[in-house]
């Protein structure tokens, strides 16, 4: 299991990294631009040591960090994506599946399956930026329905872990009508009495916002990330004005009444934990 | 003023050319024989020509049609004792989509429907027709009313999607279509939801979670508009009528994809040539739905419009 709290560097490094070292063992921070150790930062949970920037976390890696050792059992691992609409007639769309799925070794943008924290059950679904920019399409639509179907039979709570660019173009409307499905699924959920919690990354947007990222009992944002319908760069160019400090972040979302909590990455392991045991105490 | 489109030029040139010809021949009184007459029955058949080998980005055009009837227009054609009922009880009222009681013959019903402007005051009055967060939780307030009164609730949609502004955001326009797409298929009473002109991606589904969607004729229905995909995907817009092509955004193909449930005929040449007439085929088209929709029990209709959604989208393994 991973630590919970940054540790210290031994030696921050300064510069560049020194040529004697191993390709892969230092990585530059996305948003302070220092230098950190591979390792270090792993063990930080992504969390940069020097600027607190949290950087994206792979579906595994967030599995491994959310649930007891070895207890996540996978989801319907086998759905893929197919070109239902053959998009623009030259086969590009099944080319960059394809493709995708050899570089991320996913199978398409989210993972599901049921798993416990602390023994106590819950059924989890984890989307991955690196897959089409996690949009969703028809195989997440399907995916996080059946995720949810399968809670509200077995009645177990969900937690979904969002991040993702919006609605997977290349799939048209197919897309958009996976907002529609995964809300039914939601609705049922809620009408047999049991939580959902939404933990929002950076970068929440589109469909996923204007659907089951919205939607949780409780919302839960990881610090600064991105949470929009409509990009800030439309909303600039449509309406030529000035964007407010923080726009459509995290903190600006808790500012105005949207969200329950901004949770620091190393805390979101006993904050969900804590969700999860007053929600299994009265049962 | 009347806007003509470049695909409507040479049927509108065919029309007024043969019009000449009978002005003529009238005042002059000359029989111009049997070449005028023929000229008058290949009229239509041109007309049908033209009109059912559009392109799907032609199709958008027309969707976007300046004298197309609007929703608020059909809303006054077909239904009467419109009763408008205003206001989010949260923070406004969105004129960019309304709604009230109204009546269709002997039947009560909720309509609620989108706004454009013919003019510029009218646009600012109804924001070009992109609706705030105020007019999907509007929206959500009537249709729970109309649950409540145990009318059918009939949504008709045009519209280009919600608003990309500061305010919409801070208000968070994404909570407000989630929450109508969970609430929606909560309700026990029949919903028709029919795409009239622009369907434009979440702003229009946030209304449209029925258990019934028709689209018009010279509609489209898209996650992403042909301008925005072409920008993204091919960074030209030489390339807008090819992403209209590649996003299956008209009726047949949407019925194909199961998206909608069938398409409403237009008169020829498309709803602005005949807003009377279109408004009659949208009527027909509401009362048939309706007859079959008000016939099922309030459970009936939770399940077929969970199943209806739940069945959408392709998938391989
Ligand atoms: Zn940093």
């Amino acid at each position: 299991m991973p630590s919970f709290h940054a540790r210290p560097l031994q030696n921050p490094p300064t510069d560049s990294p020194r040529s004697d070292l191993p390709a892969g063992l230092w990585v530059k921070c996305k948003d302070c631009e220092q230098m950190v150790f591979q390792n270090i930062l792993e063990e930080a949970l992504f969390v940069c040591p020097h600027c607190d920037y949290h950087h994206p976390v792979a579906a595994r890696q967030r599995i491994a960090m959310l649930c007891d050792k070895n207890s996540f059992q996978e989801h319907d691992a086998d759905l893929v994506s197919v070109d239902a609409l053959n998009f623009a007639d030259d086969g590009s769309y099944a080319r960059k599946i394809k493709e995708t799925m050899t570089k991320t070794g996913l199978r398409d943008a989210v993972v599901c399956g049921n798993a416990t924290l602390n023994s106590l059950p819950f059924a989890l679904g984890v989307m991955d930026f690196r897959f089409f920019g996690a949009s969703m399409g028809s195989v997440v639509g399907e995916k996080l329905t059946r995720l949810i179907e399968w809670a509200t039979a077995a009645r177990y709570p969900v937690v979904i872990v969002t991040a993702s660019g919006g609605a997977r173009m290349q799939e048209g409307t197919l897309s958009l009508m996976q907002m529609a499905k995964t809300s039914g699924a939601l609705m049922r959920h809620d009408e047999a009495g049991l939580p959902f919690f939404a933990i929002l990354t950076n970068p929440t947007t589109g469909g996923v916002t204007a659907s089951f990222a919205s939607l949780g009992d409780v919302i839960l944002a990881e610090p600064k990330a991105l949470i929009g319908f409509a990009g800030p760069r439309v909303i600039k160019q449509t309406t030529n004005a000035e964007l407010p400090k923080d726009f459509q972040t995290s903190e600006y979302l808790v500012k105005h009444g949207f969200i329950d909590r901004i949770t620091h990455r190393h805390k979101l392991r006993a904050e969900l934990a804590a969700l999860l045991t007053v929600f299994s105490t009265n049962r | 003023m009347a806007v003509t489109l470049e695909f409507e030029k040479s049927i509108i040139e065919l029309e007024e050319k043969v019009a000449a010809l009978h002005r003529f021949s009238q005042e002059r009184d000359i029989d111009l024989g049997p070449g005028l007459a023929t000229l008058d029955t290949k009229l239509p058949e041109v007309r049908r020509k033209i009109f059912s080998s559009l392109t799907p980005w032609e199709k958008v055009q027309l969707a976007r049609h300046p004298q197309r009837p609007h929703p608020k227009d059909y809303v006054d054609e077909i239904f009467t004792d419109y009763l408008e009922l205003c206001g989010d009880r949260r923070y406004g009222d969105d004129r960019a989509i309304v709604g009230g009681f109204a009546r269709l013959s002997q039947r009560h019903v909720m309509v609620i429907a989108t706004q454009k402007g013919r003019n510029l005051k009218q646009n600012m009055d109804v924001n070009f027709g992109y609706a705030h967060p105020e007019g999907y939780r509007k929206a959500l307030r009537l249709m729970q009313l109309a649950d409540k009164a145990r009318v059918p609730v009939i949504t008709l949609v045009d519209t280009p999607g919600a608003y990309p502004g500061v305010g919409a955001a801070e208000r968070h326009i994404g909570e407000s279509i989630a929450v109508n797409l969970r609430e929606m298929f909560r309700l026990a009473v029949p919903i028709l939801s029919i795409i009239t002109g622009e369907g434009g991606s979440g702003g229009a589904l946030g209304i449209c979670v029925g258990n019934c969607v028709l689209i018009m004729e010279n509609a489209y229905y898209s996650v992403i508009t042909p301008e925005g995909c072409a920008a993204i995907l091919w960074r030209s817009a030489d390339a807008i009528p090819k992403a209209a092509q590649a996003l299956k955004l008209t009726g047949r193909d949407l019925l194909k994809l199961g998206v909608v449930d069938g398409i409403i005929p237009e008169p020829l040449g498309g709803a602005h040539r005949d807003p009377v007439g279109a408004a009659e085929l949208l009527k027909q088209a509401i009362v048939r739905q309706l007859d079959q929709l008000c016939a099922m029990s309030g459970a009936q209709l939770q399940q077929a419009r969970y199943d209806r959604f739940r069945n959408l989208g392709v998938v391989g393994v």
